[in-house]
Parts: structure tokens; sequence; C-alpha cells
């Protein structure tokens, strides 16, 4: 055994890892607690929102009407005080969250899984249904993303489904062209050459080889899709073209929640750090992902 | 075992052809290894890919001719019997050891993909048995590694294995040693000497260093142009050369220039695979060429040795 990259520094050599490695693990192998704690929580709340909400989120009681968070000097039913109706932020925010992570899986998975098919077409078969597709995509991606929103909105009405779509539609071009340019780089590799020349089938060929390749890339993209998708839900609601009022959507508070920024500060900054530190938690878990998903870097 | 027929290739890309093989034909006899040589964009390559149809609209097609691999007809078979073909006659083994096996899975599952005619349960011995064979220390511990923790030698000794996996009849390397140090290089190249003697495996090994296709090669075919200009065995065409280009290419490969001797190029570039001249491909570049070698082509002559060459004015006769 005298591979050079097979050199073991064995147990005498701790601290020469050590110096090499911080924390004793190469960059990127490192568990992501942070991410993933906050994308458990997430998840947690987009599953059970409804369910684990102290109050219901859009009851209002204008008696209570802009009470502070408890450590400001509100009171621990509302741990994270009210807004200008009276409603209970805490419970505003579990039930956004629900909607922010429908609407980020809804747009993620859709807009992937389409852009994932249209790359593969591309990218394997080429010739005019490459320049088809692509004309294609590079048309959605110059259209306006809010226009189209509005477009829909004006003929479909307001909902979640409409969100969605809308950001399936804005979403879909940027899976396709990357990945397409990573089917494109991984056709042309010789292991693909040598998958077809032991006697594989297209579809053989690219289930077992390129997509189990497209994937990390796919995963990554994802991941800051998750972020982009939160944003541009928040963004739409923000506009009045997102999801309709009164359901709670981080969007939503943000929109409702500007006009306190100087009286009744936890109505716009609360959803403002829960969309932000989920967006951060998003790209770090992409960065790890790509990392842990990669033999080379594996171990 | 391989007989090529005047074989045409041509590629299709936006609406222009490119011819990149006219009227080729060779034939390897049960093993034997072929050189087959030649500059870049000589066709070399095109050969090798038309034999296991990986060419294929809408990048380019088979035109003209036939390729007899193992008594099977290859340019007559469909889709699902060049498949079968593929999968139990012809190995490949392709230039680039970095990129010749896909980084996401273990050597073991990548040599078990293609060990489709051995029972599950004895693949894992006969794949150990398969890498102790190709020179690789301690191959059972090696079996869950995968591709990145293999130094170059080692990827393309495993990339062999792969292609030998399926125990074919015909082997098809491209440029295999052109990636490796030279000390790896000769490694390989005695390796795939061993396997055509051990195994009768024939080789086409596709090269454009005459001076390492001289060590595995008893027969050696010189391609110019998409067109076969000369073929028959090693020692012969590399010591009396007919053609002028065989000529030129074995001059400017420095066999036997003395140290500090000034080295032979050929004049000119190779005539592009759009505009290939009427004639002779090389004439535009050829001392000899004459009105004739620019207009018409030279048919195929053979010679009592078995040299067959294709040229107006030979520089042997």
């Amino acid at each position: 055994m005298t591979e050079f990259t097979h050199v073991d520094p064995g147990p005498s050599s701790p601290g020469r890892r050590m110096k090499l490695f911080r924390g004793g693990r190469p960059r990127g192998t490192r568990r992501p607690w942070f991410s993933g704690t906050v994308l458990g929580l997430f998840a947690a709340c987009g599953l059970l929102g409804g369910v684990i909400a102290p109050h219901d989120p859009t009851d209002v009681n204008l008696a209570i009407d802009l009470e502070p968070p408890v450590w400001a000097g509100g009171t621990l039913s509302y741990p994270l005080g009210t807004d200008q109706l009276g409603r209970d932020v805490l419970s505003r925010l579990l039930s956004g969250a629900q909607v922010s992570f429908l609407v980020a899986v809804g747009a993620v998975v859709i807009a992937g899984a389409i852009g994932l098919v249209i790359a593969l077409l591309a990218g394997f078969l080429g010739g005019k249904l490459d320049d088809v597709l692509m004309r294609i995509s590079d048309a959605s991606m110059a259209f306006p993303v809010v226009l189209l929103a509005i477009v829909i909105v004006a003929s479909q009405g307001k909902s979640l489904t409409v969100v969605v779509l809308v950001l399936v539609l804005a979403a879909w071009p940027q899976y396709a062209r990357v990945l397409r340019s990573e089917v494109i780089r991984i056709r042309t590799q010789d292991f693909v050459t040598m998958a077809q020349v032991m006697g594989g089938s297209r579809w053989w060929t690219i289930t077992r080889h390129v997509v189990p390749n497209v994937i990390p890339t796919l995963l990554v993209l994802a991941t800051l899709q998750v972020g982009l998708a939160i944003i541009a839900e928040g963004s739409l609601s923000f506009l009045g073209i997102g999801v309709p009022q009164p359901q709670a959507s981080w969007g939503n508070m943000l929109s409702d929640g500007r006009t306190f920024l100087a009286t009744a500060w936890w109505l716009p900054v609360l959803p403002g750090v829960a969309l932000s530190v989920t967006v951060l938690a998003a790209n770090l878990m992409g960065d790890w992902l790509r990392n842990a998903l990669d033999p080379a870097t594996r171990r | 075992m391989l007989e090529i027929k005047d074989l045409t290739t041509k590629y299709f890309q936006g609406g222009k052809t490119a011819t990149a093989t006219r009227g080729v034909s060779l034939t390897l006899a049960k093993g034997s290894a072929t050189a087959l040589v030649g500059e870049s964009g000589s066709g070399k390559s095109t050969v090798a890919m038309s034999v296991m149809r990986m060419i294929r609209p809408p990048i380019g097609d088979i035109v003209d001719g036939e390729i007899v691999v193992n008594g099977r007809n290859v340019t007559g078979a469909s889709k699902k019997e060049m498949r079968e073909i593929l999968r139990t006659d012809i190995g490949f083994v392709p230039q680039d050891p970095t990129t010749a096996l896909d980084p996401l899975f273990t050597v073991r599952s990548q040599i078990a993909e293609c060990m489709t005619s051995t029972p599950r349960a004895a693949r894992d011995d006969a794949i150990v048995e398969l890498l102790d064979s190709l020179g690789i220390v301690d191959p059972r511990a090696r079996l869950r590694e995968h591709p990145h923790q293999f130094s170059g030698g080692m990827r393309q000794r495993v990339a062999i294995a792969v292609a030998l996996a399926k125990n074919p009849q015909l082997l098809i390397a491209d440029e295999p040693t052109t990636a490796l140090d030279v000390t790896t290089q000769l490694s390989i190249l005695r390796l795939l000497d061993q396997l055509r003697r051990e195994r009768e495996l024939t080789t086409l090994f596709i090269t454009h260093d005459i001076r390492v296709a001289r060590l595995v090669c008893q027969q050696v075919a010189v391609m110019y142009g998409g067109v076969m200009v000369e073929r028959g065995p090693m020692d012969l065409v590399t010591a009396r050369p007919s053609h002028p280009y065989t000529q030129a290419l074995f001059s400017a490969n420095a066999l036997d220039v003395a140290p500090r001797q000034r080295l032979r190029a050929i004049p000119g570039t190779p005539p592009s695979l759009t505009a290939m001249p009427a004639g002779c491909p090389f004439a535009p570049r050829c001392d000899n060429a004459t009105a004739t070698c620019r207009e018409e082509m030279p048919p195929a002559t053979t010679t009592e040795d078995g040299v067959t060459f294709s040229c107006w004015n030979p520089v042997t006769a």
C-alpha cells in the first residue's frame, strides 16, 4: 500500500491533525448543529404550527392590543406580545411558519423536479430539444416575477396555491440552467461512456450515474432556493398579492408591522428575525450538504 | 475477431457534416494487438467509437461500411442487440483515469456492475482476484474505497478491471497511458501486453505515440485525415514505411534522433474535416505529391509482406 492518497497519520500524531483542521474535523464535516436545530424547529412548526399555538392566530381582541413581549413588560399569556388587533404574535409566528414551510417545500420540490427533468432532457439528449427548452427557460427568467404574480392573482385570486405556483414558475429555469450544465459536464466524463459501453441503456445510465452526480448540486441549489422562496413569499405577502389576510405569514406580519417600528418594535422585528434565521440556517445547511455528499470530503 | 470494412463515419454539427473517417478498413486477428496511430483529429477515436456504436444521431452516424465483432454484425445491430454485444464482448479503457470512474460509488460496486454473468455471491471474490491480477496490492481492503482514494495509475488499473469484468473478447484502449507518468505508463503497457497473452484478448490500442505502440502491438495502422494511409506488421512498417505520411510521422517521433539534433516536424496542418480535399488528404503537406494525388483518392495496395497502403507515389517503390 504505497499510494500517496492513503497516508494515515496514525494515532500518534493528533497534534498535527488539530493544526490542519481546527476543531479536529475538516471544515464542512462538523455536524450542522445550528442549521439542523433551526430547520428542525422550522419543520416542526411548519407541520404542527396550528396545534402548538397557544391562541387562535386570527383571534382579534382589541382590549389587549399592542402588548409588548414578556421581557419588555408584557404578560406570560402573550409571551411575544400582541399586535395592533390584539392577536397573539407567538401564535401568528407559528402559523406563519406553517405557511412559509408549505411554500418553501412546495415551491422547491416542484421547481426542483421540473428543473431536473428539463435539465436531463436538454443536457443529455441535446440537439434541437436543448435549444427549445433553454430558450423557454430564458424567456421565463426574463419575465418579472411580481408582474407574473399580479397577473395570476388577478385571474385566480389570492391563495397559497397561487403563491407556490408563482414561485415554481419563477424558480424552475434556475434549476434547469444550472443542472443542465452539470448534466453536460457529467455526460462528457468517461464513466458515462463506460456505463454505455458496459451495455447500459440510456435510462439506466441516466438514473444510475448522471442523476446521483447531479443530486449534490440540486440539493445545494434547493437549500439556497428555500431561503429565496421564504423571502419571496414574504415579499409577495408584503405587497398584498401573497397569502390572503387574515391568515398569518411572516411576510404579512412584516408588512402589517412596518408602521409600528417606532412604537411597537416587536411587530416587524420578530417575524424579520424568524425569517432571517431560517434563511441563514437553510444556506448553512446547503454548504454542509455539499461537503457531506462528496465522497472526497466526507471523511 | 474484429473486422472493419470501408467504414465512413460523419459528425453532424449545426447543419454541417464533418467526415471523420473515409473508407477505413482494418482486421484484427484473435489475440493480436493492433495500434491505431495518428495525430489528433485523424479519426482514430472515431473508429473506436464507431465499433462500439457510440456515434449516433444527432451527434453523427455511420453512413457506410460494415463492422463485425466476434462474428456479430455491429453496423446492422438494433440498439438492444448492440447493448448485448457491448455487455459481453467489448471492453473499453478510456484515456483519462480521473474521470473514468464514477466518484460517488465504491470500486467494488463499479466493477460488480459489469459482472452480470457472475452470481452475486461470487462477485466479491471475482473482483478481488481480478484486481489482484492487475497489480493492486491488498485488493480486498480496497474494495469499499472510492476512486479519489486511488492514485492515477491505480485508477487506470481499476478502469481496466471495469473493462475486463465482463470477460470481453475485444479490448479497446483509447490512449490509456497518455495521462500517466512515464514509469506508470510502462507498467500499464506491460499489463495490457500480459492480458493479451494470457486471455487471448484482442486489443485495439489507440495512441499518437508510436514508441508506446511498439511496446505492445504487433500490427500498426496509421490514420491521417480520416483515411487509413498504411497498415501492416509493426516491424515492417516502422522499418520501411511506404506512405510518406507514415515516414514523416515516425521521423517526427524522433525514434532514432541523436541528442542535440534538430527534430523534424511535418510542415502544414491536417486538413479540416468539414472541407476535405477530393484526393489524398496528405497531398497538401506531401513532398512527393503530384496532380493525381490532389484530384484522386489513391487505392489501397497490398504488398507481399502484408503491408497495405494508400498512396500514388509510395516512398519504398
